[in-house]
């Protein structure tokens, strides 16, 4: 129990997605204007992380791995040069199959999530996720910690975000620096603010 | 648009980073050393040429209903080229970029050129536009690059310029130069003097402040 919630509070605070690895920077920078869209972008963004970095972790240690398919004599074989692909299809795949999933048996929060769902099949955070579950080796549980603990950091961050923008729609900016660039160097700030919990050990 | 104008416009004025807010994350995660910000450019442009090139030559015979599926397909065999040249003859490189060399799939300048340019042109206007952005992308990775490694480390390209303080030159390095929020700033202040330059970038703002009475009309 003590290493899933290491793993989950190192995903959310020391690696989180956004702040240190810049990872689904354009649904960030483009969706933080307001708190309410981006509450429901990361609920959404929980749910697919939480499903799709176990599912890939499935996948890559019961079938693309050396020697996962020892079991039906394929033992030689290493398909870990199709994880890239098949981690992309499963994403997207996934990603359907909850859109309809969830139409059908949760109409509320489909329509909270609305239009995000489907663009997360191209959100890096997404697929960086997943990529890092491999490179790092996780088992089973620990990827489950870590996908409910990376979507619960990039919700955290991006939520932060918007709720500075919107106090900041009142001040005056210098010209040119509106809109993108002091949305940058405000991220910038948070980034520092989350780097300094690094200082504190679990 | 002249065909010399579909690879100019993308450098700077309509540079998909800076103006359309395409492809930051990999911008921003491994431009603290301008090595491997080199080879990351480099993988985007062959990506985005292979890409675009395959996917203008396809598409007449791509149904609408599926064509983000073959054009992801397209982009992730791309993809997984590159990352078995990189992992094969460059160890080094491949291990230092790790998982951002993947994730050039899911960068949005690449489908996104696809979408916007593949789609509808042939294929020399494609691989026109492909060079272009890949160049505009390279522009401001080698900018922030190139200010990152040299201030915080006094290097570039692993060659030492500025002698550090603590060897007996005189160059105080900034390590803040080389963590995750210093690429924020770079690239924010970048924007900002790429749009002072032309300002017809700005977006609107979606909310004008009432003017005091004691101020002066702008």
């Amino acid at each position: 129990m003590g290493a899933f919630i290491d793993i989950f509070f190192r995903a959310v605070f020391l690696e989180n997605l956004a702040l240190a690895y810049f990872l689904g920077m354009c649904t960030f920078l483009a969706v933080s204007k307001r708190i309410k869209t981006t509450l429901g972008l990361g609920v959404a963004v929980i749910v697919v992380e939480g499903i799709s970095v176990p599912l890939n972790n499935l996948i890559y240690n019961l079938v693309l791995r050396h020697g996962a398919l020892n079991w039906i004599g394929f033992g030689q074989m290493d398909f870990t040069y199709l994880g890239l692909l098949s981690q992309i299809a499963v994403i997207a795949a996934m990603i359907q199959i909850l859109e309809i999933v969830l139409n059908r048996f949760f109409p509320a929060l489909y329509n909270a999530l609305g239009i995000y769902l489907p663009l997360l099949t191209v959100n890096c955070a997404i697929l960086g996720a997943s990529l890092f579950m491999v490179q790092r080796d996780y088992s089973f549980t620990e990827s489950v910690a870590y996908g409910l603990g990376v979507g619960f950091g990039w919700a955290l961050a991006i939520v932060a975000l918007a709720g500075l923008r919107e106090k900041m729609k009142y001040s005056d900016i210098p010209q040119g620096l509106e809109g993108l660039g002091i949305t940058f160097i405000t991220t910038g700030l948070i980034s520092l603010a989350f780097l300094g919990i690094a200082g504190i050990s679990f | 648009m002249s065909s010399m104008q579909t690879f100019t416009t993308p450098l700077v004025k309509e540079n998909p980073v800076t103006l359309h807010v395409l492809g930051i994350c990999s911008a921003l995660a491994i431009t603290n050393s301008l090595t491997s910000s080199l080879i990351m450019s480099v993988a985007l442009t062959t990506v985005l040429v292979i890409s675009n090139a395959a996917i203008s030559a396809v598409r007449h015979f791509l149904p609408s209903s599926v064509r983000l599926l073959v054009q992801i397909t397209i982009i992730a065999s791309a993809v997984t080229v590159i990352d078995q040249f990189l992992a094969a003859f460059m160890p080094e490189a491949a291990r230092t970029l790790s998982v951002y060399i993947s994730l050039i799939v899911t960068n949005c300048i690449v489908l996104g050129r696809a979408e916007a340019c593949a789609m509808k042109n042939g294929m020399g206007t494609s691989i026109l536009d492909a060079l272009g952005n890949g160049l505009g992308y390279s522009l401001i990775l080698i900018i922030v690059a190139t200010i990152r490694e040299l201030l915080g480390n006094g290097t570039l390209m692993g060659y030492r310029l500025f002698e550090l303080a603590h060897e007996g030159g005189w160059f105080q390095e900034n390590a803040l130069f080389l963590l995750a929020p210093s690429a924020f700033f770079i690239i924010g202040f970048l924007v900002w003097a790429i749009r002072s330059w032309k300002p017809e970038q700005k977006e609107k703002p979606d909310f004008k402040p009432i003017p005091l009475p004691y101020r002066e009309e702008r």
